[in-house]
């Protein structure tokens, strides 16, 4: 703040408050004066025969202005309002804030910093770091994958032994930090409605579902030129890119005819956001712990 | 008396005072921050909305999500804990008007940028029960339907350069093109995807 702001919020601030002592000064006491007849305490002023006292201000209500001023000055002296003084105490909001931080991370710094040394597999077992786990999971990560983990359409469910990119504590440790992008392409401007129909047929026939057997031939070449890449010529899918594996009955799109069908033609694009500069490496550690713990409860 | 006479009876006089008495307020209060460095400087990397973000942030406003949905993280510990980063005055010096709101019935969208997937603020905007099963949150499943034509994205532009927003001449020019064609989802997405990125702190 520059000299001359800082004077001027001094300066009015010190006049404003001079001015309020004087008025409320100045008008304390009865301001009537009758020189003719010193009885008379009226204010002169009638209304249809109705006339108006001239009382003194209340003392109390007098007592708690005076209070008020006195509150301003000593606040003006202790806290931070007077143009660049910072005041006496050195409060800030910032400070206060890390002040707040610094205290938190003591009372917890002990505890992260064991867990942070403990390996994965152990700490989610351990039943204190899976309730921390928990709610930094409901604060951070259930607004996709749902309270219980248990994923949504297009969001994957994180309690089954299914994994897009690997349920390895390193591989979830990956996952949460940097994030992960999945990109299926759309082959609607490549695959007219025909060849379209036959390979969602032949990805149908992956998972045993009940596909119409000539589509499923006339399917499998296509597959095998534009899918196979990426989801393995047997459908067991590539944890290095994302790509599902479509041999189960587990569908992060739905598994239904048309839905596969869609999946196919519109192609499919939904990001996991990298955590790294928005959660610390201690909290993520809990959190892998948490997940990797989610998928070994079913046993 | 004598004196309370004079200003009773003198409606100019008694006009004069009370703004004189009442302007002290405003004049400590407000002025200085029209010059203050901290309220006028943008931070660092700050720019000015490109037009699609623009005509984002004016479907944000025509929804009236402001008034559920604050863009002001206090310095407070719980606050920063839960969003990131509070809000400094640089970040909003762009804005016009600011969208920092007062009430909260959803969470806070100050640092909402980044932090879900662009599909999911789809899947969200379109019907939030599809995403958040207890989210009491309305839907808006015309933001699929409605395409931007783009037509007043360059007067707004032009009128927040009056107002101190540095919009380039070429990107004035362009804006109509840019916008033209785009749905409204995409662009109250692209408006939310950059709300405040510039300004990182690990929870």
């Amino acid at each position: 703040m520059s000299t001359f702001w800082s004077l001027w919020i001094i300066g009015l601030t010190v006049i404003s408050l001079l001015l309020i002592t004087w008025v409320l000064f100045a008008n304390r006491k009865v301001a009537v004066r009758d020189d003719e007849d010193p009885e008379n305490r009226t204010t002169g002023h009638v209304y249809d025969g109705i006339e108006e006292y001239d009382n003194p201000l209340p003392r109390w209500w007098f007592k708690l202005f005076v209070g008020t001023l006195i509150f301003t000055v000593l606040y003006l002296i202790l806290f931070p309002g007077l143009g660049a003084f910072q005041g006496v105490l050195g409060w800030s909001s910032v400070g206060r804030l890390e002040s707040e931080q610094k205290k938190a991370q003591q009372n917890y710094e002990a505890v992260f910093g064991s867990y942070a040394k403990m390996p994965i597999e152990e700490l989610a077992d351990d039943a204190a770091a899976r309730k921390m786990g928990m709610r930094l999971f409901a604060n951070n990560c259930a607004v996709c994958h749902g309270s219980d983990g248990g994923g949504l359409f297009g969001y994957p469910n994180l309690t089954d032994k299914d994994w897009l990119y690997g349920g390895t504590p390193e591989a979830i440790r990956t996952s949460i930090t940097n994030g992960r992008a999945g990109a299926m392409p759309a082959w609607g401007s490549i695959l007219d409605d025909e060849n379209l129909a036959a390979v969602s047929e032949y990805v149908l026939s992956f998972s045993d579902q009940n596909a119409n057997k000539a589509l499923v031939e006339s399917g499998q070449p296509v597959y095998m030129q534009y899918c196979a890449a990426c989801h393995g010529a047997d459908g067991s899918g590539n944890m290095a890119l994302g790509a599902p594996n479509l041999t189960d009955s587990i569908w992060l799109y739905g598994g239904e005819r048309k839905e596969i069908t869609y999946s196919i033609r519109a192609g499919r694009a939904n990001v996991m956001p990298a955590q790294k500069d928005k959660i610390r490496k201690e909290k993520i550690h809990l959190l892998t712990a948490y997940v990797y713990g989610l998928s070994m409860d079913e046993e | 008396m004598k004196n309370h006479d004079i200003v009773e009876k003198n409606l100019p006089l008694m006009l004069i005072l009370i703004v004189f008495a009442i302007s002290f307020g405003g004049l400590v209060e407000l002025v200085p921050q029209f010059y203050l460095e901290e309220t006028t400087e943008p931070v660092t990397g700050l720019k000015p909305l490109d037009a699609i973000e623009l005509e984002g942030r004016d479907v944000y406003i025509r929804e009236g999500c402001h008034v559920c949905h604050t863009q002001m993280v206090r310095p407070l510990r719980a606050e920063v804990e839960r969003y990131g980063h509070y809000s400094v005055a640089g970040e909003s010096v762009y804005d016009h008007p600011f969208l920092w709101g007062s009430k909260r019935t959803g969470p806070d969208l100050a640092r909402v940028g980044q932090r879900y997937s662009d599909e999911w603020h789809k899947a969200h905007l379109f019907n939030p029960r599809n995403v958040v099963p207890n989210s009491n949150m309305p839907a808006f499943p015309w933001l699929y339907e409605n395409v931007l034509d783009g037509k007043h994205t360059a007067k707004k532009m032009r009128a927040l350069r009056t107002a101190g927003v540095p919009y380039t001449d070429e990107q004035i020019a362009g804006a109509q093109e840019a916008v033209a064609g785009v749905t409204e989802m995409d662009a109250i997405v692209a408006y939310l995807q950059q709300l405040g990125t510039l300004l990182t702190h690990k929870r």
